[in-house]
């Protein structure tokens, strides 16, 4: 369970070109990105930041980040799963993620959480209201509340299991090597 | 149960190498392709696993997103990205991967270099860590983009672990006017449905007007299907396919082609075979299109005028909304028609192919570039590239003013050297107009080749039926 506060971005469509630019795709570690994540949104074109973007707001901290619907479309760079975690966050709210960034998401430790477009909107509003607002996102028990506020979530029983033991998906199909290579010789 | 399966469906369940209670498939893979930019942290876990590559025949590389396309020949100027391609160099050389490096005759856009190698055919699996994977689906196939943990799946395991997503049916149907092709095709149903508007979704492309189309001008549709956050998009293959099939280098030859033929034929959704949506569409609905805002949803007719706030279905949507018209420095309710642009670039693995070529060559020959002007030109392929050459395309470009360069991604990512100016309006035949998608405050509008090469002759945006 991750209770702490939470950093709005309110603005819908949220690709992974303004999570993690393709310049700065050019490292062959996962390591690192988070110093560019939302780069463009952050800083200027001088490398000032931006002092109206919630990341560079003093007043908001926290591992949940909380955006506007169908966040993650574009492109499939993993890249901006790796930002995300690795600038601290944990979990991502929104009311609509975009299929390729929320299986790399979990294959990251970072929870997608899908909520309703209501939900979203009173998150976000409170969250800018008063950006002290403790949320709370349990994953065993699939619900995010905040101010007495509450919503289950649903996530797939395979994806919570690796997540809450650290399993990932090559643990598991290492284990199905012999009918795997049944398959390729078959259809060779 | 019904027995009627989509041809998704069908290809889908073909691959599926287990399924168990509690488990997404695991699914096989025919066909991997690998780039410079999302496969070194795949390798890394290979080799700190301990594993190599389960079987190196079914993935092949290329260098693509981050090259120069002006002098292969020479080493990459910058240190990052010269270190990231020796990184794929290095990584094929130690697992055993065949790499179409720069420089070699088959280099390109890795969702240009599967078809025309004959790599990509009908009923496979194919995934690449690249959204635009999806391309590969006009020849009646799964194709998907991935992340790095799954490109490393691939690799160690020639499996991937996927639930099973839903189905789409998009149907075009009747004639396409004067002036339209494929591209408006997609920037129009993406226009109807949104950016998000597929996603969950596999989609397939049917109808009369897609049936129509050659098998290039299919590519760029399905390439297209990621934008409105489609899975991947297919089209059932035909004797379209099977002609741009037969001869490839790396397709069945001879005996063995017809024998696949007969496979393929069976590749169709069988009839009363349930969608779980259907979509339908008339062709002479479809104008010449161009986006306006910063995803590839916020596109309409050209001769259309931008909408207002207040037009919005949703209320939610008004503050991204204008956040994408100040961004793109654009007036709501304004035309875009007659408005000056500063860049031209037509290429990327939506429209850099040998037929975009020949369409923008045909268009502007005997014509010069309004001044002013920047007109690039980046084939798909070294096999393009020979091409235009061959049939003297480059000398159109020449004497038009519009400079051909060497294959790679190019402006279509603002990742190598190619990069639009801030500010600077540039209207590409790529599949992104996202914020600095073509380099930091670059202000992008997507169009088809036939609108991007009026443009560059006209110097502004321009109803290519006008031309």
């Amino acid at each position: 369970m991750l209770i702490s506060p939470a950093v709005p971005i309110a603005v819908e469509n949220i690709d992974t070109d303004q999570i993690i630019p393709a310049r700065f795709l050019k490292a062959t570690t996962r390591e690192g990105f988070g110093d560019n994540l939302f780069r463009d949104w952050r800083y200027d074109g001088n490398n000032n930041p931006i002092a109206d973007f919630p990341l560079n707001n003093p007043a908001y901290s926290g591992k949940i980040l909380v955006a506007g619907k169908n966040f993650g479309c574009g492109s499939s760079r993993e890249h901006a799963a790796w930002a995300i975690y690795d600038y601290g966050f944990r979990v991502v709210v929104s009311s609509f993620f975009a299929d390729i960034f929320k299986n790399n998401a979990l294959n990251n430790a970072v929870l997608p959480v899908v909520v309703s477009d209501q939900f979203l909107n009173e998150l976000l509003e409170t969250i800018q209201r008063d950006p002290k607002t403790e949320v709370t996102v349990d994953l065993e028990n699939q619900f995010i509340s905040f101010n007495g506020k509450k919503e289950s979530f649903q996530i797939n029983a395979y994806k919570k299991t690796c997540l809450m033991n650290g399993y990932d998906d090559i643990d598991y199909l290492l284990s199905l090597n012999t009918e795997i290579k049944a398959y390729d010789t078959a259809h060779a | 149960m019904s027995q009627q399966k989509t041809i998704f469906e069908k290809i889908w369940d073909n691959h599926v190498v287990k399924r168990a209670d509690g488990y997404p498939d695991a699914v096989f893979i025919d066909r991997h392709f690998i780039h410079e930019v999302t496969s070194p942290q795949a390798f890394d876990g290979l080799r700190k696993r301990g594993i190599g590559v389960f079987n190196t025949k079914r993935t092949t590389a290329t260098a693509d997103h981050n090259v120069p396309t002006k002098d292969q020949h020479l080493p990459i100027k910058e240190a990052l990205s010269r270190h990231q391609v020796e990184t794929l160099r290095k990584n094929c050389a130690e697992f055993g991967v065949e790499l179409y490096d720069l420089g070699h005759p088959f280099q390109g856009i890795v969702h240009i270099i599967g078809p025309e190698l004959g790599l990509t055919l009908p009923g496979m699996t194919i995934v690449c860590g690249d959204s635009h994977t999806s391309t590969h689906g006009a020849f009646g196939n799964v194709a998907f983009g991935i992340g790095t943990s799954e490109v490393e799946q691939v690799l160690a395991t020639q499996c991937i672990l996927q639930y099973k997503p839903k189905t789409m049916k998009i149907e075009i149907n009747g004639k396409l006017g004067k002036g339209v092709v494929s591209k408006d095709i997609i920037l129009y149903i993406i226009s109807k449905i949104s950016a998000s508007g597929a996603t969950g979704y596999f989609v397939e492309y049917a109808g009369d007007a897609i049936r129509s189309l050659s098998m290039e001008a299919r590519m760029t549709i399905c390439n297209m299907s990621i934008e409105m956050g489609a899975r991947g998009g297919l089209i059932a293959p035909d004797e379209t396919t099977f002609n741009y099939i037969k001869g490839r280098k790396f397709a069945p030859q001879g005996e063995a082609f017809d024998k696949a033929v007969e496979e393929w034929k069976k590749l169709k959704t069988d009839e009363g075979a349930k969608y779980d949506t259907v979509l339908t569409f008339d062709a002479a609905d479809i104008a010449p299109m161009i986006t306006y805002g910063t995803n590839p949803g916020m596109g309409m007719k050209v001769t259309d005028r931008i909408p207002t706030a207040n037009e919005l279905k949703e209320l939610n949507e008004q503050v991204s909304f204008k956040k994408s018209l100040d961004y793109m420095g654009l007036e709501q309710g304004s035309q875009l028609l007659g408005k000056a642009i500063d860049y031209v670039f037509i290429g990327s693995c939506t429209n850099a192919r040998i037929e975009d070529l020949r369409e923008v060559a045909a268009m502007v020959k005997g014509k010069k570039k309004a001044a002013g002007v920047e007109v690039w030109v980046v084939p798909g392929s070294k096999q393009v590239q020979e091409q235009a050459k061959k049939e003297g395309l480059d000398k159109i470009f020449e004497a038009a003013g519009f400079e051909l360069r060497e294959p790679g991604c190019s402006a279509c990512l603002g990742m190598n050297e190619d990069k639009i100016p801030a500010g600077k309006y540039c209207i590409s035949t790529s599949n992104r107009n996202f914020e600095g998608r073509q380099g930091p405050k670059s202000r992008t509008f997507l169009a088809s080749p036939l609108s991007a090469a009026a443009a560059a002759i006209t110097g502004k945006v321009t109803d290519v039926r006008e031309f």
